[in-house]
């Protein structure tokens, strides 16, 4: 039995370490857009670096987290549900360094005044992804905590949007090519990416949550 | 000769062991929080001391309904709800082991033309109610409890796993305990009057008496059942009524060895007794019953969504077609018995009692009549 509750420790253990990866993605992504937009572009492609790596570390964590689960026999009731949350949030750290890829990739040139917007939705969305983790905190520890972390991340899903919209009228409405115009809306669109995906955690959040009250 | 006769009764613990093990390690070991082996080992362990310990309370309560005086007696009862079982179970319909025996010994005296004892058959029949009603009203409270405190605790959903399975292996083995020391006057009841065994010295001052050697005997056969067809039980078990979570189960499960032990323990009893309070009857009661009437519980505290009702409506008729249907199938075997195998299913020698103490077997006197129309049968050699 103590060595049950050993082993139960060290997944809780690599579970928490995983989600503070994702909280990590998230922030390296908002300094990373903010060292585009300013221009300094190689703290930038550090900081892409550091996110691939911060990606691929929490890929590891969570497929060793899913083997302990399901060899030790885990959570039976729950172990589905567990599963598929730390699934889908590492969908949205693969979000975030997908999204940061494209900008070193495809280097779109953003008109100056619209920066401010640009760092509004990367705030937005990392702000989703951070509320998204503390549900996912709570669900394991504090059921009754959930409801209030999937508000918030509801509540910045839809700032990220009213921002990116903000965004795409203004490019839109200036003198621009249209593939300009495009290819930047294309950015908005990849950064709101995020704030989807955090929302369609906490969907299933929430269901899990039901599942697992008593 | 002996030992032909007690396999009715082997056959009774056998499929108490199949039947009710499922009912307090079910959900664990269906669910993959306990593995069938362990669980197993649990339940065997715990059922034997159980009997051993604390089986003789319910027996002496059976022993007052109809103290079967006789091993082809005793052998042709057993068989009689063993059959019951069997058919029932086999018909899909809820059946308790509890109600088939008391119905078989009822047979038994109506074909004896022995007095049944309304007093104790009214007892009996009471805790039947009583004790689903006893469970749900355990679960529902040990259920809000545990709501509590969860609620603050904070504890993590892996930590939580671990004390659940704990929890459900050491309720489990009580459980198992509390089956043994409540339900094996089911399976040995019938036999104690007319046990066959003598004392066996162990060690300076103590022995194995012959009623012990009889639990030991059913608690083994309940042992076997468990061991040999319980896991296929427990794969199934838990969500007829209501689907349950582990954590869930562990609070049925709990409630179900509550009412268990306090319709078992003699030493509760005695505690009471010595508090100057009332006291509870020592009964056999039906360990699926118990569990139906928890689950029922946290189903209607819950909000009475999911709860198969029609089950529940089929459960209560079990109550009356059971015993009725185990006393009729234990006349007609008893006439067969006595009259086409010429066992004596009574011992005519005896004193006519209603109330017969456990373990010394009972007389009964010459005076004792058998119909006569079963009497009159031919028998062929």
């Amino acid at each position: 039995m103590a060595l049950l509750f050993k082993k139960s420790k060290q997944i809780e253990v690599q579970i928490d370490e995983f989600l503070d990866l994702v909280i990590k993605g998230g922030l390296i992504f908002k300094q990373a857009v903010r060292y585009y937009l300013q221009g300094r572009l190689e703290e930038f492609e550090n900081h892409l670096k550091e996110l691939n790596d911060t990606e691929e570390k929490g890929d590891d964590l969570r497929r060793e987290i899913e083997s302990k689960l399901y060899l030790r026999t885990l959570i039976p009731e729950s172990r589905g549900d567990v599963l598929g949350l730390m699934e889908s949030s590492d969908k949205v750290l693969n979000q975030t360094t997908e999204t940061l890829l494209q900008f070193s990739v495809e280097s779109p040139v953003i008109p100056e005044d619209l920066h401010p917007i640009v760092l509004d939705i990367a705030d937005y969305a990392v702000h989703a992804c951070e509320g998204m983790v503390k549900a996912i905190r709570a669900y394991f520890r504090d059921l009754a905590s959930v409801r209030d972390h999937v508000n918030q991340v509801l509540f910045y899903r839809k700032e990220t949007n009213k921002s990116a919209e903000k965004f795409k009228r203004a490019v839109f409405s200036r003198e621009l090519r249209l593939s300009h115009k495009i290819h930047l809306r294309y950015f908005a669109y990849h950064i709101e990416l995020i704030a989807e995906e955090a929302e369609d955690v906490c969907d299933r959040l929430s269901i899990a949550t039901i599942k697992r009250s008593i | 000769m002996i030992w032909f006769f007690l396999t009715s009764g082997l056959f009774l613990g056998w499929s108490l062991g199949a039947k009710d093990a499922a009912n307090v390690f079910g959900t664990a070991v269906g669910s993959g929080m306990v593995r069938f082996k362990v669980a197993a080992s649990i339940a065997s362990l715990f059922v034997i001391l159980g009997a051993m310990v604390e089986g003789s309370g319910t027996t002496e309560t059976l022993g007052h309904l109809g103290a079967v005086n006789a091993m082809a007696g005793s052998f042709t009862v057993a068989l009689a709800a063993g059959l019951t079982l069997s058919w029932m179970t086999r018909a899909k319909l809820p059946v308790a082991t509890s109600q088939a025996i008391v119905g078989a010994i009822l047979g038994w005296n109506w074909f004896t033309k022995s007095p049944t004892d309304v007093a104790v058959l009214s007892k009996i029949v009471a805790t039947w109610f009583l004790s689903p009603l006893l469970a749900s009203l355990f679960a529902v409270l040990i259920y809000l409890l545990f709501k509590r405190i969860l609620g603050r605790a904070r504890i993590h959903i892996l930590r939580l796993d671990a004390y659940t399975r704990a929890g459900l292996i050491i309720v489990g083995a009580l459980g198992s305990y509390t089956l043994g020391a409540n339900n094996i006057a089911n399976v040995m009841g019938v036999f104690v009057p007319a046990s066959p065994f003598h004392d066996i010295p162990l060690f300076v001052g103590a022995s194995l008496h012959g009623t012990q050697q009889l639990f030991l005997l059913g608690a083994l056969a309940i042992a076997t059942g468990i061991y040999t067809y319980s896991q296929r039980m427990m794969q199934a078990v838990g969500n007829e009524i209501f689907k349950l979570t582990p954590i869930l189960a562990l609070i049925v499960v709990l409630a179900h060895t509550i009412v268990l032990f306090i319709f078992a323990s003699t030493g509760l009893k005695r505690a009471l007794l010595a508090l100057g309070l009332p006291t509870i009857p020592l009964v056999p009661v039906s360990s699926s019953q118990a569990i139906v009437g928890a689950i029922f519980g946290i189903g209607m505290v819950k909000g009475m969504k999911g709860l198969n009702f029609r089950l529940l409506g089929r459960i209560a008729a079990g109550w009356i077609i059971t015993p009725v249907f185990a006393a009729l199938i234990s006349f007609s075997a008893l006439f067969f018995v006595q009259n086409v195998f010429e066992q004596e299913v009574i011992h005519r020698t005896a004193v006519p009692q209603a109330v017969a103490p456990p373990v010394a077997v009972p007389t009964r006197p010459d005076t004792l009549s058998i119909p006569d129309t079963l009497t009159t049968i031919p028998v062929i050699h």
